[in-house]
């Protein structure tokens, strides 16, 4: 077993790991943060996308113990002060998402792509983002929410508030 | 007027809370409106089915064939159950009494072949995946541990993975069985050998529909919490039919179907493959039910490749004929469908029910059908997106434009010859069924010119004049389908096994909000916004004040579920008549408050008012409160507005349109792009073109996906080559083009709302326009096909084959060597 130190969308974490535990499941089976899903097992999805200190990285490609001393972003920690991040907001208002499962994933490294490249062509965005699989929307509507996200900025007007109001279950 | 009421002091305080809602503010149907869905799905508040954590939760691991087809001979658990965190390990044998035998539900003839399909297999693995044994551990990685410590004998037999081998019938992939001919489904309509007998040309093509996978995106996942002491258990599974389900796990393990409740939580995609009854279902309800502990598995996505379903996987014989002046007479389809290993829910229904498409928008007077069904030792087939429809189209789509290319018309024009002309709706095909409405004239007319067709013709010739190494190609797909599964009398007559209705209730609630429980089970389709616009609009409440809640057997009793683009005309249509008895009996009582006749109230913008006295009038929403308090009711009247629906629907659902496709293809590299592809559908009236569009973008996706890149590769000895993610090419986002969507909206004429079913329009219509676009680039090389999916090497090997002699360039597409790998371009079937 390993010791790791890891802070998880602001929140410090220590733990004794297995060595061969993969961030994905430590996130989810040991902190719940079930936010982040998992696609595939040949990292060829990015369904399970995270930031791992402001880099998107596949979280079942990196060991736990790789994440010691390190600051992890999931989905879940991405919206604040109650409100939508910008990406988020340009998802839902571009109809960006079908089932849903890809999103987490897609929104992460297309948070991470506009930190790289905030003005992307359509062609970049593109190219950006094929390490991450949709079966449902064919990404035209994600091409159209991360261009959206870029024009609007990503200090620009933020989403819409959090609390519940479309919460429909 | 709620202050008139006597109304009781709870309506009081509802009425001065301000929560009790005003009417709505106008129509709903048709608006744009963003997803219900989105706040959860956005923020990681989903509950996927791996997401479900419950005290005391163990986990499954399954023990799969590594072999295409053997004996096992000895299945030993005993080392497995003596590893650190293993809880339980069990055979087939061990099980087998309570694990049953999976259903089929679809056997479309009387002498149907139909093998048992054991969940756990006891003597025989028949296909690589079957599962042998079960380990259940405190933990996913402890019990994938355990499975290197069970150890299983198996005795290789032959292997049959290519379905002309199967059908000779030396290795049986059932021995008991005699035949690996599952079933011979014959259907006629009219008489085609008298209408070929006028033809003066006949054209006769084999088109390969290559083995997909379904992969959504969500795999698989089922969790089992027991109340061992009650006998009862609730089975959360990633399905896109949680009634069925219920049903078909209390007749495979003998609990009884009230003792079961089946949640399907947020499922993340299903395209198909979550509308069955799997092995791994009935396994963890029953271990859960032996040890008394809530159980999960979830599949890894090799493992899901391997267990889940498969789609398509046809050899198509097909044959049309005409007049030289290109008047369509018939067209005569031999079919062969593998079945994979073993039948799974619907797998024979599948190619039947492209059985009624191949005539497809033509008029003609004679088709033929015989589709045989047939065995081999790979993954069971079944529903993929479409399930026979895309078959049909893309076979008949591609032989009309190699009709037009044998008389030398254009495709276009050819098509406008033969299909059903506007006024002639409602038109009975040759194949027997009524579309209700229908315009190819308007869909087509607007394709083409948001194509610019005639441009891009002069600059094929262009191209074609000056050889260019690179070639453009236009593929077209006019296409139709049949959907909205279905009239429940038509799927007796085929022998399915359930109805085809659709159950919805509204209930209102004292405060005036609305909840619509539907049986349908959505999995990224959006009912919930879009269930929220129909029962809006038709109780003239606010969209925000619906809620919507489907996907458990327990608060959303009855349904047939989602799946066949039934959910908006069945389901969608059952929330609207559902409605309408809501407003039937908000009326009366809003007459014996009014103090008038029933037949002088009027109902608009969820408004009752007296004809002629404008000033007295209430809401939906004071009627709702006024019944909860039922102080004040007509006598007899039960204090209730709530109602339920259920619809047999009278008819299919028959969308339609004109995709457009322009390739550019390298002849030098093989390398295909897509440069413009055109989709205008026609879907009736729309409810919200948010949702139809991305539907549409969606489906076009995964018919460019069968197109381009996507197949599913045996080996020889039976072995999945395309395993994983690697190797199966789901496409990216830079490997497809950004799409031009359109529609026309010519209403149905089956529902009250005027709805088309979407869901599956994109992926039938895409492919075909695809493949067409390719060959057509080809053409002037001698090519008149390349088998899917159009990668770079059987592109480039179809144009540098196909340079000599007449003919030799068809063997040289690989046309004829089925079931290999892409790479394999021997013709004959040499394995």
């Amino acid at each position: 077993m390993a010791r790791i130190d890891v802070t998880v969308d602001g929140v410090r974490y220590t733990d004794e790991v297995e060595p061969r535990l993969l961030l994905v499941h430590y996130l989810r089976d040991r902190l719940g943060k079930v936010g982040t899903p998992v696609g595939c097992d040949t990292s060829n999805c990015g369904a399970c996308t995270v930031h791992l200190d402001g880099v998107s990285v596949k979280s079942c490609a990196v060991l736990a113990v790789q994440a010691d001393g390190a600051a992890v972003t999931t989905i879940e920690g991405l919206a604040s002060d109650g409100r939508l991040h910008p990406v988020q907001q340009a998802f839902h208002d571009q109809h960006g998402l079908q089932c849903g499962y890809c999103t987490p994933g897609m929104v992460m490294a297309a948070v991470d792509l506009l930190a790289a490249n905030p003005d992307p062509t359509d062609e970049e965005i593109r190219h950006g983002l094929e390490g991450n699989l949709c079966r449902c929307t064919g990404y035209q509507n994600i091409v159209r929410a991360v261009r959206a996200a870029a024009d609007a900025g990503l200090a620009g007007p933020a989403g819409s508030e959090l609390a519940g109001s479309e919460a429909t279950r | 007027m709620t202050e008139e009421l006597d109304a009781g002091v709870i309506a009081e305080q509802i009425a001065e809370s301000g929560q009790l809602g005003g009417p709505g503010g106008g129509r709903e149907v048709g608006q744009a409106r963003r997803r219900k869905e989105d706040a959860r799905l956005l923020t990681g508040q989903t509950r996927w089915t791996d997401n479900i954590a419950l005290p005391g939760l163990l986990h499954i691991a399954l023990v799969r064939s590594p072999i295409a087809h053997a004996r096992v001979t000895r299945v030993d658990v005993a080392a497995a159950r003596q590893r650190p965190g293993v809880l339980a390990a069990f055979t087939g044998a061990d099980l087998a009494a309570e694990l049953g035998t999976l259903p089929c539900a679809w056997p479309v003839t009387a002498d149907m072949v139909h093998p048992d399909h054991r969940p756990l297999a006891t003597d025989e693995v028949r296909h690589v995946g079957e599962a042998v044994a079960v380990v259940v551990a405190r933990d996913r990685y402890a019990a994938a541990d355990a499975l290197e410590a069970v150890e299983v004998d198996y005795e290789p037999l032959p292997v049959v993975t290519d379905m002309t081998e199967a059908l000779r019938d030396e290795v049986l992939v059932h021995a008991d069985k005699g035949t690996n001919k599952t079933f011979l489904w014959p259907f006629d309509g009219g008489d085609y050998d008298a209408a070929r007998a006028k033809a003066d040309v006949v054209v006769s093509r084999r088109y390969i529909q290559q083995r997909l996978i379904p992969a959504a995106m969500e795999p698989r996942a089922v969790v089992v919490e027991p109340i061992a002491s009650a006998g009862e258990y609730t089975v959360y599974s990633a399905t896109q039919i949680p009634h069925i389900l219920r049903i078909m796990l209390a007749l495979t393990t003998g609990i009884a179907e009230q003792k079961i409740r089946v949640i399907a939580p947020d499922v993340g995609g299903g395209f198909g493959s979550k509308l069955n009854v799997y092995a791994e279902e009935v396994i963890a309800l029953v271990v859960a039910k032996r040890l008394g502990r809530p159980v999960k598995w979830t599949e890894s996505r090799s493992e899901g490749f391997q267990a889940t379903i498969h789609g398509r996987d046809q050899i198509q014989d097909i044959e049309i004929a005409a007049t030289r002046d290109g008047t369509i007479l018939g067209v005569s389809v031999d079919l062969k469908a593998d079945m994979g290993a073993y039948l799974q829910l619907v797998t024979p229904g599948v190619p039947i029910l492209g059985a009624f498409m191949y005539n497809a928008i033509y008029k003609m007077e004679g088709y033929r059908f015989r589709c045989t069904g047939v065995f081999t030792n790979k993954t069971p087939t079944d529903a993929y997106r479409g399930a026979g429809r895309p078959e049909a189209t893309y076979a008949i789509e591609r032989i009309v434009t190699e009709l037009a290319v044998e008389l030398g018309m254009d495709p276009i024009e050819l098509r406008r010859k033969n299909w059903i002309r506007h006024e002639e709706f409602p038109y009975t095909t040759v194949a027997g069924l009524t579309y209700d409405s229908g315009n190819y004239e308007a869909a087509t007319g607007k394709a083409l010119g948001l194509f610019g067709y005639d441009e891009l013709r002069a600059e094929q010739a262009r191209r074609r004049e000056s050889g260019d190494p690179v070639q453009l190609g236009i593929g077209i797909s006019t296409f139709t389908e049949m959907c909205g599964l279905a009239p429940s009398r038509v799927l007796g007559s085929l022998s399915y096994g359930a109805g085809g209705w659709e159950a919805a209730s509204i209930r209102m609630l004292p405060t005036g909000k609305v909840e619509v429980v539907t049986g349908t089970s959505p999995h990224g389709q959006g009912h919930e916004t879009a269930w929220s616009q129909i029962a809006a609009d038709a109780l003239g409440v606010p969209f925000d004040d619906v809620t919507v809640i489907h996907g458990d057997t327990q608060s959303a009793p009855v349904g047939m579920d989602t799946y066949g683009s039934r959910s908006l005309v069945v389901g969608g249509v059952a929330v609207h008549l559902a409605a309408q008895k809501v407003v039937g009996k908000a009326r009366a009582i809003a007459a014996h408050l009014l103090e008038a006749a029933e037949s002088d109230i009027e109902f608009a913008g969820g408004v009752f008012s007296v004809k002629g006295s404008p000033e007295a009038r209430s809401t939906i929403q004071e009627i709702a409160l006024a019944t909860f308090a039922a102080h004040n009711l007509p006598d007899g009247m039960e204090p209730t507005l709530n109602s339920d629906a259920v619809l047999d629907p009278e008819n299919f659902s028959f969308p339609h349109g004109t995709h457009l496709c322009a390739v550019d293809v390298d002849t030098e590299t093989g390398a295909v792009t897509i440069r413009k592809y055109v989709a205008v559908d026609d879907v009736g009236k729309v409810v919200n073109p948010l949702i139809v569009e991305g539907q549409v973008h969606g489906g076009i996706a995964q018919g460019i996906g069968q197109a381009l890149y996507e197949e599913a590769v045996y080996d020889p000895d039976g072995n999945l080559i395309t395993g994983t993610m690697v190797d199966y090419l789901v496409p990216a986002a830079s490997d497809l083009p950004e799409f031009t969507t359109d529609r026309t909206e010519t209403p149905a004429t089956s529902n009250p709302l005027g709805v088309k079913g979407v869901g599956e329009a994109g992926t039938i219509a895409s492919t075909p326009a695809v493949v067409s676009a390719v060959v057509d680039a080809l053409r002037p090389f001698g090519v008149d096909d390349v088998q899917m999916p159009c990668s770079p090497e059987r592109v480039w090997r179809a144009v540098h084959g196909a340079g000599g002699a007449a003919g030799a360039g068809r063997a040289a597409q690989g046309t004829v060597a089925y079931g290999g790998p892409q790479t394999a371009t021997t013709a004959g079937g040499a394995e």
